[in-house]
């Protein structure tokens, strides 16, 4: 099979030679391009300034602000990152710079601005039977609702490592960079976030998938 | 709360890892950042205990769950509302290169006649035969025969002719032709170089003159006969 065939039979390959073309466009001036290179990341951009602001109003500003940045500055993305991690670094460097500014009104709590990665070891709670990989339970509306309140519980350290980590796929260095933190506590971070995630859920889980979430918002059960 | 004694109840086993390490551990295997060692002593951990097998596929699922590109929503409007911000921020800058332009094409008209008239001016100069040197300094160099001997002297810049009373460095004087002195960068004396032409030029006209008065004796007496 030739290379060419081999590429057109490859829909990721596609997508990446796709991307290429119009970042190299857009970046030679024909700008009105962007929104194209940029749409189908506009729901990580988003979930990521949400997992950072945890308003919805205030992430939709962040995002929309990060992309035009991500315009403005299009000259200065060089091909050896991937454009989807420029773009989310992008996002996360307005969404903490608008939540140091929030900061100076409203006073965060204090377990919240802790940065003790050497506390005491999470252990889990709950060692209900998960063997069954509920991702078709991801169609109904509730169920992601009831994940993304489970999301919005955790810490602000834990939440955004975890949400660059699992949610935008960043690697372990790449989330270290965007947040300033040593990889050894996006690793810390990141060990207690699934962790409770995991104990969150699985409440839900055994009860028939979040029929009655076992927490309220803005309590941490644990 | 599962107790210590019960998390710990694996190692009397002969366990390579307690559950303690599996769990905080898990999310490492699960990223696949734990050595070949470690890796092997929790695979067979997790054969054995059913409680770090539950974490370990509750903490998968939780991956991917949340990994999930339906996990992704925005409020409604985003994209589109994204796209108008876009589109609003093009027209802005067309605007702003549009103002950006506008004083420079207002200059770029007189700038481009003033380069036309300097370039014409220079290539007219440029070859228009007959320059006049108007600096007294040039006028002397005006008309000196190449082949005419002066004298130069070494530390000077000035080349004579025989009989100046202004030469310098008179030890060291030499001679040459005035084309080779000017070839060196030595420049005619104001003084004796003038005043040797103003004499060649009298003398010159002088010569004419007699030659011309010779040719009307000349013609007298061949109109006389």
């Amino acid at each position: 099979m030739s290379e060419a065939r081999a590429m057109a039979n490859n829909p990721a390959q596609d997508r990446g030679a796709r991307e290429q073309d119009l970042i190299a466009r857009v970046q030679r001036g024909e700008r009105e391009l962007f929104y194209e290179l940029v749409q189908p990341y506009e729901r990580r951009v988003y979930a990521a300034a949400l997992a950072i602001l945890r308003n919805e109003a205030d992430a939709e500003d962040a995002a929309q602000e990060a992309m035009l940045k991500a315009f403005a500055n299009i000259r200065q993305f060089r091909q050896e990152a991937r454009f989807s991690t420029w773009l989310i670094q992008v996002t996360v460097n307005e969404a903490l710079m608008r939540r140091r500014r929030q900061r100076t009104v409203i006073m965060e709590p204090i377990d919240d601005r802790g940065d003790n990665d050497a506390e005491q070891d999470y252990a889990p709670r709950d060692f209900a039977d998960w063997r069954e990989i509920p991702s078709e339970s991801l169609e109904r509306k509730e169920v992601r609702q009831k994940l993304t309140e489970a999301l919005a519980t955790l810490d602000r350290k834990y939440r955004e490592v975890f949400v660059l980590r699992d949610v935008e796929h960043m690697n372990i260095q790449e989330t270290a960079e965007a947040l300033g933190i040593s990889i050894a506590s996006v690793k810390t971070r990141l060990l207690r976030a699934r962790l409770m995630l995991r104990d969150l859920l699985a409440a839900g889980w055994q009860q028939g998938w979040f029929s009655r979430l076992p927490f309220e918002k803005g309590t941490k059960p644990w | 709360m599962v107790d210590r004694d019960t998390i710990n109840r694996d190692t009397t086993n002969g366990d390579a890892v307690n559950c303690e390490q599996v769990w905080r551990e898990i999310s490492n295997y699960l990223d696949g950042e734990v050595d070949g060692a470690l890796r092997s002593a929790m695979e067979e951990h997790f054969k054995i205990c059913t409680r770090c097998t539950s974490v370990l596929e509750g903490v998968r699922n939780v991956t991917l769950l949340y990994g999930d590109e339906r996990m992704l929503e925005v409020p409604a409007g985003f994209g589109l509302r994204l796209e108008k911000s876009l589109e609003k921020k093009l027209a802005q800058d067309a605007r702003q290169n549009e103002r950006r332009w506008s004083p420079w094409s207002a200059w770029l008209v007189p700038l481009a006649a003033l380069a036309l008239v300097t370039a014409g001016v220079q290539m007219a100069s440029s070859v228009a035969p007959n320059r006049v040197m108007r600096a007294p300094m040039a006028q002397a160099g005006q008309g000196i025969p190449p082949d005419l001997v002066v004298l130069v002297a070494t530390g000077t810049k000035v080349f004579h002719v025989a009989g100046c009373t202004f030469i310098h460095n008179k030890e060291t004087l030499r001679s040459t032709t005035a084309k080779e002195a000017i070839a060196e960068g030595y420049v005619p004396c104001l003084r004796c170089m003038r005043k040797y032409l103003d004499v060649a030029a009298i003398r010159r006209a002088e010569a004419a003159g007699e030659m011309e008065a010779d040719a009307d004796d000349e013609e007298v007496r061949v109109t006389a006969h």
